[in-house]
């Protein structure tokens, strides 16, 4: 029984912890480089003395001794006992700040509710050296008496690399696990040794609970022995608790950015406040890789507000008083473009390149198992197909910004990024000055999903104001941001299956372009013991960059649709076809076995209806979705998505939940109507009204389920995504027996289905 | 000079009266709530309220709300700072994701609650497809309309 006092605390905590949350969105904008010291304002920074010292150097001592934990994030602690996480992403959304921040709590039995969140600064030191690593070991799982080692290998290359990126749902299962747990558990035990001393009893007698040490009856707050803390030799691997004592993780708690973001105080990189602003805008050149031949900016320089029409070699920019007024100044420049050479490439183009280089070109193997021409020459036959993919933007609902002011030798930007120390380092190099003079303030993303990765956007900003001499906010049109993305690659593969007797395959190849990330997107999971995918490179002149689950969008596609169709070649169901193909792997048959059970997988439906079925695995994490779509209107109508996940732990699952049914929509976007096509050289899209998003009213219903294993913590963000494109495609072709094999499927012409 | 209301308070702007009212409170104001999204109505994060009626403010000249009362989401929690009952509820179902779209969200959902106490499925529908969440919160929003509804 909960008394009225307590209620009335829970209640207190709640809205302190909504003002902190507040306070949060304002410091981050403030100074990143305060927290770089130690005893800002009074309060000790315990993560300062639980680092093991600098790690460039001790580098081979990681490396030969293979013992050590790297501590990569900070907790500090003030007098007033307020224990602050200071978190190595951003937050676009994914409620990154919650679950790092409650990880972290977890091990230090620190009181939640009273805990402070902070972003980290774009420091080195605070490299995502996770992401790295798992770009340099391929992906591959690392065995778990080396993961120490090669975690100090991974933090020099993505020192080295410039590192501090939020994505590929790096965040909680790499950041989470490798750093906030251990942090929290290192500092919860400094502090119970440092208490230990100070009352001089046993160390086994104490006990830390809610950001309090006790003794029998005895408590202190940790704020009382985070100073002798700081001065104890941290234990390098500290006792982590087991799954099933976790208190505060697998809870959902309320995200700590949600009340900042129902009254319009929450800060993204649009909303940045500098003295003196202006306001700028860009046209670049619609063809990649045209320059400015000849500019006429006279009728602009004339229009009122204007401040200034640069040309910036690619693209155009105008400086105003206001962004409308530079906006309106911008159409009016007259741009000639230098020619390229590639104002004749279009999607037909692009895909006759693609096949030429998967007919003739040099291809890199990058998954084998058991031997495909073996395995085809005993297969009883043989069935192929090949799948297409559009290029896709990312359309952020924030467009491309950045508030730059250079002065001084010194560089202010105030921006969302998903990678601030890589733009901390571009900024530096396009400037020409030392990183030190650059300050990256960060600030919240209106939406991330890959874009906010690559720095183009604010590299414009930071140019443009150096040339306008004053702080300038650089925001692009929707138009802009449309048309100048780093796009999901288009993509064309090649499947073949060698089938048994039964159409069961034996050999499995796929043939595609373009590899980004990670690796292991184009491998299956299935039971298939000759297995070949591998790849060409075919590149254009169009942009890419990573996209919501990167190359786990179209390889989900391509596969869960080959699959579909070599059940339906055998004459088996979809959902049991799978089963077959996974009766060794009991996750992955859970997983596919609960979604089917959600959505009665076979039931009888009304006319016009139909379900489909489809399970990946990407960032860690397995899901499946079974849609249910109407045809009656001659286009698919997603009626309802049913989704089960297993990531080992969802860490905040009704976090987890809102990611799945984020992913869930963002992948029916593309799948029903994302294109980005290219005509004469440039992308032919620009606004909400030719590159269309999913709206209330074609949105389905969605359920998910989460399913708890003792398996590595998985990612959120993305794994919802890719499953959802293929379901419906099979979807499609159990109502119309027409099978999509190229996306999005309003390309497609459907009769009124029976 | 435009002379209106904003959040109650009387504001004269010194500005060309075509400049949309979306840079108005954003620029000249401070009022960032309000957010650009596309620039041409097509996404309603820019949605504020002129005399009580949701307008995308992207597409409308200050020259429009000359005389009028424009609401911002700054301006529709209580004077003692209680949230409104949609904000409320937008915290109880964890709406927001990124939240860039969310000041638009709850704008366009108070104006339909104000004019239709108890919306259906396909009042909310009409009323909202004109605000995309590219974090796809649409069955959270719908939850939360609801919830709304029902507490007000
Ligand atoms: S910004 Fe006004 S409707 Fe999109
Ligand atoms: S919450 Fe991100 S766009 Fe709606």
């Amino acid at each position: 029984m909960v008394s009225r006092a307590e209620k009335k605390a829970v209640k207190k905590a709640k809205r302190a912890n909504e003002s902190r949350a507040r306070k949060w969105t304002r410091r981050s904008f403030i100074g990143a480089g305060a927290v770089a010291g130690i005893g800002v304002g009074g309060a000790l920074m315990v993560g300062i003395a639980i680092r093991p010292g600098d790690r460039t150097d001790e580098l081979a001592k990681f490396v030969t001794e293979g013992q050590e934990q790297l501590i990569t994030t900070w907790v500090k602690i003030a007098p007033d006992n307020t224990v602050t996480a200071i978190i190595p992403h951003g937050e676009m959304g994914q409620g990154v700040h919650t679950a790092l921040s409650a990880m972290l709590a977890e091990e230090m039995e620190a009181d939640w509710d009273a805990m402070d969140i902070m972003e980290a600064p774009a420091e080195k030191d605070f490299a995502n050296f996770e992401l790295g690593r798992e770009f340099l070991t391929g992906g591959a799982n690392i065995p778990s008496p080396l993961f120490d080692t090669v975690n100090g290998l991974m933090l020099t290359a993505a020192k080295s690399m410039d590192l501090q990126i939020t994505g590929g749902s790096t965040s909680v299962r790499f950041t989470g696990v490798a750093a906030m747990l251990t942090a929290g558990a290192a500092a919860r035990e400094l502090l119970l040794e440092a208490a230990a001393q100070q009352w001089d009893v046993p160390l086994g007698e104490l006990r830390a609970e809610k950001s309090y040490i006790y003794h029998g009856d005895k408590k202190a707050p940790f704020a009382e022995f985070a100073e002798v803390a700081a001065t104890l030799k941290p234990n390098l691997q500290p006792k982590l608790k087991k799954r099933s004592d976790y208190k505060l993780l697998g809870q959902s708690l309320p995200r700590v950015d949600i009340p900042a973001k129902v009254d319009g105080t929450a800060m993204f990189g649009i909303d940045a406040q500098v003295e003196g602003i202006k306001y700028g805008t860009v046209m670049a050149a619609p063809v990649h890789g045209q320059k400015i031949a000849k500019l006429d900016s006279k009728d602009a320089k004339a229009m009122p507000g204007v401040i200034g029409v640069y040309n910036m070699s690619d693209y155009v920019a105008v400086v105003a008083e206001g962004y409308w007024q530079a906006k309106q100044a911008l159409d009016m420049v007259e741009v000639e473009w230098t020619v390229s050479g590639t104002e004749n490439v279009n999607e037909e183009s692009i895909f006759a390149q693609y096949a030429q280089s998967l007919d003739g070109g040099k291809k890199k193997v990058l998954h084998k198992a058991g031997n495909v021409t073996k395995g085809l020459k005993s297969a009883a036959s043989v069935y192929e197909a090949e799948y297409r993919v559009p290029y896709l933007a990312h359309a952020c609902m924030e467009p491309m910004n950045a508030t730059a002011w250079v002065r001084d030798g010194k560089c202010d930007l105030w921006t969302g990024t998903q990678n601030p120390l890589g733009t901390r380092m571009v900024t530096a190099e396009t400037l020409g000055m030392d990183p030190e003079n650059v300050t990256v303030h960060t600030a919240f993303m209106g939406g991330g999903f890959g874009r906010r990765a690559t720095p183009d956007y604010t590299n414009q900003a930071v140019m443009v104001a150096k040339k306008a001499g004053v702080p300038v906010k650089l925001i692009w049109s929707r138009e802009e941001s449309t048309q100048q993305d780093h796009y999901r690659p288009s993509v064309l593969g090649r499947f073949k299956a060698g089938l048994d007797e039964d159409g069961m395959p034996i050999s499995w190849e796929s043939d595609f372009v373009h590899k980004m990330d990670p690796p292991e997107a184009s491998a299956v999971f299935y039971d298939i013991p000759n297995v070949r995918a591998q790849y060409a490179d075919s590149p254009t002149h169009i942009r890419l960059g990573p996209w919501r689950s990167v190359d786990h969008t179209q390889h989900g596609y391509f596969t869960e649709s080959f699959i579909d169709e070599l059940a339906v070649n055998a004459g088996i169901d979809g959902y049991e076809y799978r089963r077959k193909l996974l009766k060794n792997k009991p996750r992955h048959l859970k997983v596919l076995d609960t979604a089917a059970k959600m959505a009665e997988w076979g039931k009888a439906l009304p006319a016009g209806q139909a379900q489909g079925i489809s399970i990946c695995e990407s960032f860690m994490t397995i899901v499946a979705e079974v849609v249910t779509i109407d045809m009656s209107q001659g286009e698919p109508r997603v009626l309802h998505v049913a989704c089960a996940a297993d990531a080992g732990l969802a860490v905040n699952p009704d976090g987890f939940e809102a990611q799945m049914e984020s992913g869930i929509i963002y992948g029916l976007t593309a799948a029903l109507y994302g294109e980005i096509s290219i005509e004469d050289g440039a992308v032919e899209q620009s606004n909400f009204h030719d590159y269309q998003p999913m709206r209330m009213n074609d949105a389905p219903e969605i359920d998910v389920k989460i399913i708890s294993s003792d398996a590595p913590i998985g990612g959120a963000g993305e794994p919802g995504t890719p499953p959802i494109a293929p379901a419906v495609a099979n979807a499609v072709f159990k109502a119309t027996g027409k099978r999509i094999r190229q996306l999005p499927l309003s390309k497609h012409e459907f009769g009124a289905a029976t | 000079m435009v002379q209106l209301t904003v959040n109650g308070k009387a504001q004269k702007i010194d500005i060309d009266p075509e400049t949309p009212v979306l840079w108005v409170v954003r620029e000249q104001l401070g009022l960032v709530g309000t957010k650009f999204g596309c620039g041409a109505s097509l996404c309603g994060a820019c949605t504020v309220h002129i005399d009580g009626e949701p307008v995308r403010s992207c597409v409308t000249p200050l020259s429009e709300a000359e005389g009028k009362d424009v609401t911002t989401i700054e301006g529709i929690a209580a004077p003692d700072g209680t949230l409104h009952a949609v904000q409320e509820a937008w915290i109880k179902h964890q709406v927001p994701q990124c939240g860039y779209c969310q000041s638009g969200q709850i704008m366009s959902a108070v104006a339909l609650l104000k004019e239709n106490a108890n919306p259906s499925d396909e009042d909310i529908d009409s009323a909202m497809s004109g605000n995309v969440c590219r974090c796809g919160m649409y069955t959270r929003i719908k939850a939360a309309i609801k919830t709304a509804a029902k507490g007000a």
